[in-house]
This record gives C-alpha cells, sequence and structure tokens, in this order.
C-alpha cells in the first residue's frame, strides 16, 4: 500500500533548475533508498516531502502522502505535519542537536509541540521512554545530558529519539550514518531496521552509498543530476541495472584499481615503538598536566615499492601517526626511519629527508591556498632544494606533474576555484608527484569524493605507483578502499595498532576481534549484485 | 560551574594586580617627581618638600606602591591634593551620578535594541528590517555628545521639557534625579543600542541558519517557536560580549556626556583634576573605572556560563 | 561566478569618503577663508551670503574650519589604525604560529588588559602625564586598535593554520615566519580591509570626543571636536555652528560604515558562497 508517492516533482531555486520530473513511492513500512551522488538532488528531494525547502524555491508537482497533497497545505497545517506523520533525521549528528538545551527537552519537545495540553511530567515520561527505544537507557543517558556530552553516534541516536516519539507514518533520513564510524554505523541502521519494523513506519533512505541500502531496501531509486534515472525493487536492480549510469555507479562501487604492485625486500620506512602523547587540559588550576596517549608503541615496516594501509575508525590516532611521520609533530619515544635516517621531528627534519615523502590530504577545498595559481602551489615542495630549478626545468617538470595526472600543462596558469574536487585531488597528487618522493601519504585521499570520481583516482594513483615505483602509505576509514588498493594493512584501535598483515588475509580471515567488528559492520554490496 | 568561577576569579584578580601596577606607574613614576609636577615649575622648595612628605614619596616604590593598594582594598584612596578632602568621600559622592547614568543608558539600550534586532532579523528583508538598518547606521555615525547637544536644542532650549543640565540631585526622591539623567542617557544610549541592534540581529540571522533550527522545524515548530525556544538563547552568546564591551564604552561616555550636561560626576572630576594637575585624583578615578570593567567583564563570563553549557564543564 | 556589480552601500561610502578626504586635501592648498583671523565685525552670521555655513564667534568661516578639521581627523584617525595594524598583526600572528605557547599566552593577556582601559581613560592616563595633544590622541587611540587586530589576526589565523595547505607547506618545509607570510597573511586580508574602515570611522568618533573634552589636538590647529564644544554655549543663538561640524563627523563616519559594509559584501567568501 502506497504512504508516500511524488509525481512529477521539478525544483527551480532562484530560477535554476534543481529536480525534473521526479517521482517515487514509499510504501507503508516499506523502505525506499534514494541513491545518488552529490548534486543529484537526492536531498532536495527529501526536504520537498517536509516542505522546509531553502528560499527562492519553486516545485512544481504533486508530493502526496495518504493520498493527500502535501504541496496544497498551509504553513499551520505543514507544523501539524512535521513530526507528528512525517519526521526527518540529518547527516551531521554534531550540529543537529541545540546546544544549549538538554536532551531530555528536545525530545519532550516534539510531545509538547503536537499534544500542548500533555503535562511536561508526562512529555519527559515519554521522553525517557523514547529514548530507551533508541538504545538510550535512563540510569546512563539521564534526560540533563547535554549533547556535547555524547558522542556523534549517540546524538544521532537522540535525533533520531525525537523523530520517533510520536510514531509518524514517514521517517525521512538523509545521510544519516554518513558523519558516522562504521561500526557506529551498523548500529545506527540496525537501529532504524528495527524502528521500521516494529512500528510499521515508512523510510526514506538518503544516502551516496550503495552498499547501506542494499540489505536494507525494498525499493531503490537512482538519481543524477536532479532526475530519477532508475528504479524498481531493490533485488530486481541489483540484479540486473539497466540505465548505464547506474551501472557505472554500481562498478564504481566495487571497483578494484589493477596494480602490478612489485614490492622489494629493502625497507623504506621504518617505525619503531612510536609513542605520542598529548597534553589535555588539567583538572585544576594547579593540577597536574594530564596526557593523552595517541599512539601507543606502534611498530611496522613499510618496503620500497609497496602499497601499506591503515584502516581505523575516527580517533583512533591514525592521523597523529600520519603527522608524526611526516615530522608535523614530536614523539615521545620510539624511532622513525626513513630510507634507513632517522626522522626527528618537529621543525628540524632535514630537506633531503622531507624530499622522500610528500602527502595528499582529505580534503579538496581546503587543501590549496585560494589566492595562489596551480603552478605556484604544485610547484611548493621545490622549496625542498637547496638550489632552486632554473624556470625551465620548473616548467618542465611542472608540464610533467600535471599531464602525469591526467591535467594540462595550461592548467597551471588557472586558480583553484576553477577546478571540481576531483581535478583538486589530482593537482595535490600532482604536488606531491612533482620532487618524485618515494613515499606518499595518503591521509583519507579518497574520502571526500563521490564514488565514480573515487574509482577515476584511484586508478591514477595505482597507474602512477607502477609507474613511477611509488611506495603508499594509505591511511582510510574506509574498509572497501584500502581493500582494492593495498598489499598490506594495519588495523588500528586506541592508539595501537591490532592486527597486520597481508590486506587478502586479513579481510578473509580476520584474527583480532576488533578487525571482525570492522569487517561485519562494513556494508557491503549483495553478492549476486551484476553491474553487466 | 564552581571551577569555572573560581578560573574567573583567580584571572579577575590577576587583572586587577596587573592594571593597578601598570596605573601606578604611569602616574606615579613615569612623571619623575610627582610633587613637582602637581605643583608646576613656580613652586617653592620648601612646598614641594611638604607635598613630597604627605605623599610619602620619600619611600621606596615598592613601599608606595603596597601602601597604595592596601589603602584601596580599605576604601583608602588618599586624600585630594586640590580639595584637601578624602578622595573616597569625593569619589563616593560622584559615582552617584556616574553609575546610575551608566546602568540607566545600559537599560535603555537593551530595551531599545532586543525588539528591534528581533524584528529585523525575523522580518528579514522587509520595511520594518530596512527601517532599522537604516535608522542603526545613522545611530552607528553619530557622536553621542553631538547628539546630547541637539537634544539639549529640542528638548531643553526649544520645547523647555527638560532643564538644559544640572543634576536634581537624590535627595528630593528617585523621579527628580532621573529625570535629569532621562537625556544623558538617551544621548549614551542611542549610539549603544544601534551596535546592539545590529549585532543582535547578525546574531539571530546566524543561529537561524544552523542545523538545529531545520531540526527544529522538523519537528513540527513553527518559525516562531524556534526564534523563541532555539534561536534566541544561541544569539545571545554573542550579544553578552557586546554587552560587556558596552558597559565600558558607557562609562567613559558618561565621562564625556556628563560635560555637556554639567552633571557632577566622575568624567567633571577627572577633567577638573587634570587641569589641576592633582594626579592623586586622576589615579584614583582611572583605578576605579577600569576596576568597574574587569568587575563587568568578570560578569559577562558567568552569565555566558549560565547560557552554554558547553563552558561549565571546563 | 558572481558579477562584481559594486552595491550601493560601497558607491554612497566612498562617494562620501572620497569627498571628505578631498575636501582635506584641498584645505592644504586653498580653503574660502582662513582659519587663524579674529574678524569680529562678521561673528556668527548665518549661512549664506559670503559664507557658505556662516561664520562663529570670532568670524571663522565655518566651512573653511570644517574642511581644515577633516585634516586634523583623518590624520589622527588614520595613523591610529596603522598603529594598530602595524602591531596588532605582527603580535596575532606570533600568537597564532606558536599557540598555546608563552608568547601567546603573554600577548593575549596584554591584550586583555589593554581592553581593561577603554579608550577614552587612556587617554586621560596619557594626558595626565605629558598634557594633551594630537599626538597624544594618536597614541591613546592607537594603543586602543592593537588588540583590536591582534585579536582578529589571531582568530583567523589559527583557523588558516588547521588547513591542509598549512600543513602541505610544513611538509614543503617551510617555516612559520614563511608560512605566515606566504599563506596565512594574504588570506586574512579582506579581514584586515573591512576592520581597518571600521577602526578608522571609530577612530574619528574618538577624536572627535577626546577633543570635545580638550583632550585631543589644542588650538589653534581646528577640529570638529573642539568646534563643537565651542559652539556649546552659543547652541541657542547660533544652532548653525554646533550643526555643521557634526555632521561633517556623521558623514564621515557614516561614509566610511557603509564603504566597509559594500567591501564586506565584495571580499567576504562566506557571503559570496551564500550569494553565488
Amino acid at each position: 500500500m502506497t504512504l508516500l508517492r511524488i509525481n512529477g516533482l521539478g525544483l527551480e531555486i532562484h530560477g535554476t533548475p534543481i529536480l525534473r520530473d521526479v517521482s517515487l513511492e514509499v510504501a507503508r513500512g516499506g523502505i525506499t533508498g534514494v541513491i545518488g551522488e552529490s548534486g543529484s538532488g537526492k536531498s532536495l528531494t527529501a526536504y520537498s516531502v517536509m516542505q522546509l525547502l531553502p528560499e527562492g524555491s519553486a516545485p512544481r508537482g504533486e508530493v502526496l502522502l495518504d493520498g493527500r497533497d502535501i504541496a496544497l497545505l498551509d504553513e499551520a497545517a505543514l507544523c501539524r505535519m512535521r513530526g507528528n506523520d512525517v519526521s526527518m533525521i540529518f547527516q551531521e549528528p554534531m550540529t543537529a542537536l541545540n546546544p544549549v538545551r538538554t536532551i531530555g527537552d528536545q525530545v519532550a519537545e516534539t510531545i509538547l509541540i503536537h499534544a500542548p495540553r500533555t503535562s511536561r511530567r508526562a512529555a519527559r515520561r515519554r521522553a525517557a521512554e523514547t529514548l530507551e527505544r533508541v538504545g538510550l537507557p535512563g540510569d546512563q543517558f539521564p534526560l540533563s545530558r547535554y549533547p556535547h556530552e555524547m558522542s556523534g553516534g549517540q546524538r544521532q541516536r537522540v535525533v533520531i529519539a525525537m523523530a520517533i516519539a510520536l510514531r509518524p507514518k514517514l521517517l525521512i533520513a538523509d545521510e544519516p550514518t554518513t558523519a558516522l564510524d562504521v561500526t557506529t554505523q551498523a548500529q545506527i541502521l540496525d537501529l532504524l531496521k528495527g524502528l521500521v519494523a516494529e512500528d510499521g513506519m515508512g523510510l526514506m533512505m538518503i544516502t551516496h552509498d550503495l552498499a547501506v541500502v542494499s540489505d536494507m531496501a525494498d525499493d531503490i531509486v537512482i538519481m543524477k543530476s536532479g532526475e530519477v534515472v532508475e528504479q524498481g525493487p531493490a533485488r530486481q536492480i541489483f540484479g540486473a541495472m539497466t540505465h548505464p549510469y547506474s551501472r557505472a555507479l554500481m562498478e564504481a562501487s566495487g571497483h578494484v584499481p589493477e596494480r602490478a604492485g612489485a614490492a622489494a625486500d629493502a625497507p623504506l620506512l621504518e617505525v619503531r615503538d612510536v609513542i605520542r602523547d598529548y597534553p589535555m587540559a588539567r583538572r585544576h588550576v594547579l593540577g597536574p598536566s594530564r596526557m593523552f596517549r595517541a599512539v601507543d608503541r606502534v611498530s611496522f615496516n613499510l618496503a620500497k615499492g609497496e602499497s601499506l594501509g591503515l584502516v581505523g575508525e575516527s580517533g583512533c590516532g591514525k592521523s597523529t601517526l600520519t603527522r608524526a611521520i611526516l615530522g608535523l609533530d614530536p614523539i615521545q619515544g620510539g624511532e622513525i626511519r626513513l630510507g634507513g635516517e632517522v626522522v626527528t621531528a618537529g621543525h628540524s627534519v632535514s630537506r633531503e629527508q622531507r624530499r622522500k615523502m610528500q602527502v595528499v590530504f582529505q580534503d579538496p577545498y581546503g587543501s590549496f591556498n585560494p589566492r595562489h595559481r596551480v603552478g605556484r602551489l604544485v610547484c611548493e615542495p621545490f622549496h625542498l632544494f637547496d638550489r632552486q630549478p632554473r624556470s625551465d626545468e620548473r616548467d618542465t617538470a611542472l608540464a610533467n606533474a600535471l599531464e602525469s595526472v591526467g591535467l594540462k600543462a595550461d592548467d597551471a596558469n588557472k586558480y583553484i576555484h576553477e577546478f571540481s574536487g576531483g581535478q583538486r585531488q589530482r593537482i595535490a597528487i600532482a604536488r606531491a608527484l612533482i620532487i618524485r618522493p618515494e613515499l606518499i601519504i595518503l591521509d583519507e585521499a579518497v574520502s571526500a569524493l563521490d564514488v565514480s570520481i573515487r574509482a577515476q583516482i584511484l586508478d591514477l594513483l595505482a597507474d602512477l605507483g607502477d609507474r613511477f615505483g611509488l611506495s603508499y602509505l594509505f591511511i582510510s576509514h574506509d574498509l572497501s578502499v584500502v581493500r582494492s588498493i593495498t598489499d598490506r594493512v594495519m588495523v588500528m584501535k586506541s592508539g595501537r595498532i591490532v592486527e597486520a598483515g597481508e590486506t587478502a588475509q586479513v579481510f578473509d580471515t580476520p584474527a583480532h576481534a576488533y578487525t571482525r567488528s570492522l569487517i561485519a559492520a562494513a556494508p557491503r554490496l549483495p553478492d549476486h549484485a551484476a553491474a553487466t | 560551574m564552581l571551577r569555572y568561577t573560581l578560573r574567573r576569579l583567580v584571572s579577575l584578580i590577576i587583572a586587577l594586580a596587573v592594571a593597578s601596577v601598570v596605573i601606578f606607574v604611569a602616574v606615579e613614576i613615569v612623571p619623575g617627581d610627582p610633587a613637582a609636577y602637581m605643583l608646576g615649575i613656580n613652586a617653592r622648595p620648601d612646598t614641594v618638600a611638604a607635598l613630597q612628605a604627605e605623599l610619602g614619596l620619600d619611600l621606596p616604590v615598592h613601599e608606595r606602591y603596597l601602601a597604595w593598594v592596601g589603602g584601596l582594598v580599605q576604601g583608602d584612596f588618599g586624600t585630594s591634593y586640590t580639595y584637601r578632602t578624602p578622595i573616597a568621600d569625593i569619589i563616593g559622592e560622584r559615582l552617584w551620578v556616574s553609575l546610575p547614568l551608566a546602568l540607566y543608558a545600559l537599560i535603555l539600550s537593551t530595551l531599545i535594541a532586543f525588539p528591534a534586532g528581533i524584528l529585523a532579523a525575523t522580518r528579514r528583508g522587509s520595511v520594518a528590517d530596512m527601517l532599522v538598518m537604516g535608522i542603526t547606521q545613522l545611530g552607528v555615525a553619530i557622536p553621542n555628545f553631538w547628539f546630547a547637544m541637539l537634544m539639549v536644542l529640542v528638548f531643553a532650549i526649544n520645547l523647555r521639557w527638560f532643564s538644559a543640565g544640572g543634576f536634581a540631585g537624590w535627595e528630593h526622591g528617585i523621579a527628580p534625579g532621573l529625570k535629569s539623567l532621562t537625556l544623558p542617557a538617551i544621548a549614551l544610549a542611542l549610539p549603544q543600542a544601534s551596535i546592539l541592534a545590529r549585532v543582535m540581529r547578525s546574531a539571530l540571522l546566524d543561529t537561524l541558519s544552523e542545523d538545529f533550527i531545520r531540526t527544529a522545524r522538523a519537528k513540527g515548530l513553527t518559525r516562531r517557536q524556534t526564534l523563541w525556544r532555539h534561536a534566541l538563547r544561541n544569539a545571545l552568546i554573542p550579544v553578552l560580549t557586546i554587552i560587556g564591551l558596552q558597559f565600558s564604552f558607557l562609562l567613559a561616555g558618561a565621562i564625556i556626556i556628563e560635560n555637556v550636561f554639567f552633571l557632577p560626576g566622575l568624567g567633571r572630576l577627572v577633567f577638573q583634576a587634570i587641569s589641576q594637575r592633582d594626579l592623586i585624583v586622576v589615579e584614583s578615578v582611572v583605578m576605579l573605572l577600569v576596576f568597574a570593567v574587569i568587575i563587568v567583564n568578570f560578569a559577562v563570563d558567568l552569565a555566558y556560563a549560565a547560557v552554554d553549557p558547553r563552558l561549565r564543564r571546563s | 561566478m558572481r558579477r562584481l556589480i559594486p552595491s550601493r552601500n560601497l558607491v554612497v561610502g566612498a562617494v562620501l569618503t572620497a569627498g571628505f578626504a578631498g575636501l582635506a586635501l584641498i584645505s592644504f592648498v586653498w580653503t574660502p577663508y582662513g582659519v587663524t583671523g579674529v574678524d569680529i565685525a562678521n561673528r556668527l552670521k548665518p549661512p549664506g551670503g559670503g559664507y557658505v555655513l556662516g561664520t562663529d564667534q570670532f568670524g571663522r568661516d565655518i566651512l573653511s574650519m570644517v574642511m581644515v578639521g577633516a585634516r586634523t581627523s583623518i590624520a589622527v584617525a588614520l595613523i591610529a589604525v596603522g598603529i594598530g595594524i602595524l602591531l596588532g598583526v605582527p603580535l596575532g600572528l606570533a600568537a597564532a604560529a606558536r599557540r598555546g605557547g608563552v608568547l601567546d599566552e603573554v600577548i593575549m593577556r596584554a591584550n586583555d588588559l589593554i581592553f581593561a582601559f577603554p579608550s577614552l581613560v587612556i587617554a586621560i592616563l596619557i594626558t595626565a602625564i605629558f598634557g594633551p595633544s594630537a599626538v597624544n590622541a594618536i597614541i591613546a587611540i592607537g594603543i586602543f586598535n592593537i588588540p583590536v587586530f591582534a585579536r582578529l589576526v589571531r582568530g583567523g589565523a589559527i583557523a588558516l593554520w588547521q588547513r591542509d595547505y598549512v600543513l602541505s607547506a610544513r611538509v614543503a618545509g617551510k617555516g612559520a615566519a614563511r608560512i605566515s607570510a606566504e599563506h596565512i597573511l594574504p588570506n586574512l586580508a579582506n579581514l584586515l580591509i573591512v576592520q581597518g574602515t571600521i577602526q578608522f570611522s571609530l577612530g574619528i568618533l574618538a577624536e572627535a570626543g577626546l577633543s570635545y573634552v580638550g583632550l585631543g589636538a589644542q588650538p589653534p590647529v581646528p577640529s570638529w571636536g573642539r568646534m563643537l564644544a565651542e559652539s556649546q554655549t552659543l547652541i541657542s543663538i547660533a544652532p548653525h555652528i554646533a550643526l555643521f561640524p557634526g555632521l561633517a563627523i556623521v558623514l564621515t563616519v557614516l561614509g566610511l560604515n557603509l564603504l566597509g559594509d559594500g567591501l564586506r559584501d565584495i571580499l567576504d567568501p562566506r557571503i559570496r558562497k551564500t550569494r553565488r
């Protein structure tokens, strides 16, 4: 039975067309996955159902909830509908809650707004029950907690509690797990599935990740550039995709780049018992200073030409370790050797050593000084040479670097804002490549990219690795990416490496319990899914 | 909360200590011999020596500083050279004009600014918004003492609703005193209210674009409910900062405005003291003003913690 | 990309600011009348006739006084902003580069201390010791500008130091000073321009206030604040002598504020993003 039917929905914002003729359905008690990359219009489709669109929006078409057209309702009726019949949860749990009010207040508010005659006491009791339902029992999470006292996953549970407090008919989830770690993501997905089954809610699940919805959605809608390109029952869609874009998306999600991967025996990077402590805020003004051990006696080797993965959830210490290897932060114990020589931390790393390693960061938007041209940005590592190259040498190196990452030599004269996210990441790789280092550290280098772009960048990295004999230290929270591009992998938790080994072996027969839980939690495309 | 208050209290005491050293050095060390400075170049050597003894200038510097601070703590500011009376008495009398004036202006400015800022933010782009933005743009640009002169011209000289200057005192009840402070308070409040209204508006607009506002709307709150229940308290955080800063501007502004209205406050006192080279009075008034500013900033810090639970646990 | 249409704020602000700056510059070579002589026969003339804005109690031409007064106001405010930028910006950059260190702590505590002395109180202290003068007014306003710029730059620089491009520069072996100059300061330029205009307008107001109470420029140098102080007792018989210097202050400050708002609209990337 149909709960929500969107019929020919179109949307313009300030005259720019955003959505064109979007039609989809959510069944009562059913889960519809809406999948698309950034700019596909999937989130604005969701906001159209809530009628919470940005200023200057001009929607067209029908949005029928239980056969009633939402687009025709006035604001007062919409307010009665929101939170009561239709609720929504959001991508960013860290900012979705009011920081100055308790979680109890915020959950009780949903109840009080729609039934003003409820006593405060009754509302709070109901809030406590709802929080308990979403896995926040009152003895551990009293109503008087503030959002800043909780983790991201816990906050997302509070947001879910606010949304389901009145048992709405339809729940819209806009990338609800994108900002969360993989184990937390699995828990939240389980919670949502359970709530849908218990309450008989319809769930419209919006995501960029096919795998996230693959084992929970009844129906799949694939969107691109404001249009629906393919939809149907999940089983059928994953069995045989017809639209070329869906197939490309499917292929990209499970993409494995081709690599020759010739690792030598000689170690390039040796990390021995490295310890990194952070000072923490003191308890008293005059109290003892406390230390937080972010990296706890980590040891490993990276051979020349090898691609080594480092996986772990946020806060496990992987980024801290990266900064220590790069010589950006001092270490409190142990030793890091690059090409046999000790990397002395802080500002005293020799230029010679710095020339052997470069880095690519996650954020394609924050990685470049917006005031410099691409040529200057890419040439920055030349600073590491005692003799600055002549301008013709420089230009040749620049052109080679840009061309080897698939850009044109004359892109050097452009500013960074003229490039897309994927192109920027290519420029970041060119910058790392220009002085021909032996080791490139990739710190979540493809995590911010859409899957199709990510597949291209992974191919590029594999190709460059083979051509220039580069070694990679590939740091990521994303298991599937690490699996596709590394020879060996290490799993990090709470500052320690808990497991290390050949990539295939670690993924197929994980030895450590934590590794097993990570792999179990990672969403997977169904085995019968075929891209052809 | 207690730990937070204690920490703020410690930095308050440090700030007061450093400020007192700075003021002491500026007034009693930099001019060389304060006694000679105060008496001018034509003073007879024996009068200078007498004043030196009176000021205790024969003592070592650190003892003089400690004696001065010790006196301040007990409310003893020393004796004015020109008035020949304890400075604490003079200041106490003058404070009953300056402090009510600054508070009156602060209350007026808040009462004007909050509704205006909220109105402008909620009806963004409307006629009301443009009106508020236009008037405040002008209000920010008007020097308060000139605005005071214009008000004297209109309300005192032409309309005769208020007297053009002077202070009725508090002996005959609150009303006459307040009345003589009304024009000065309005003159002080207008520019501050303009700034505060603009800050209120932009803080509210910033808050209204936050994610949690969208969450509240998705729960079914109307725009109005989101504003009162969620946006306002968050927007108060930057607004409090400005109110704290404003108090010090109001105190300084009060000093100038007192001159327009011939009010017997700290401002008149300090300018008379400067022209009579009565350094000790200048020193005391400056210390008092700095003390007031530091205390107000302490109060603002406590208000932050009341508004924002994230601060309480630090 | 958004086209760069100058907003109405920007145009009005630029015209007003340029107008008063122009008046000040012209006054160096020409004013309608002299501003030092006394001409009792022509005292307190109303606007119009031979005197566009009338004359004061000594028969001096008010237009000429306003023109020369503009010189004082603009010079004092401009130099005070210069002091704030020249000292505050390097301090803010240094504090951000060594964030959490002793230097940072010292700079920030010193800033807090200056904030506890409103500029007028600083002026009172300085005048009590060195006597009133335009130079002392500049110092008093300038000192107060230092923490304003230091805080602004420190806050902006700390955010920029977290950017990946700064980390890349560190990986490229660049030191703190070089990174501050190449990557931090240029990206704070917009912020500084906008804050600079705001502090400039506050400086004009502060200078007027100080000379009004006699702590600023001394006779015979004309200044708007002192013109107002001298007009005060005559306001009931000759309101025009209080009107025009006041209007000059309001229009200059208004012009600078509008210019600052207009520049912010163009330069602030945050606002530009939402408009695009």
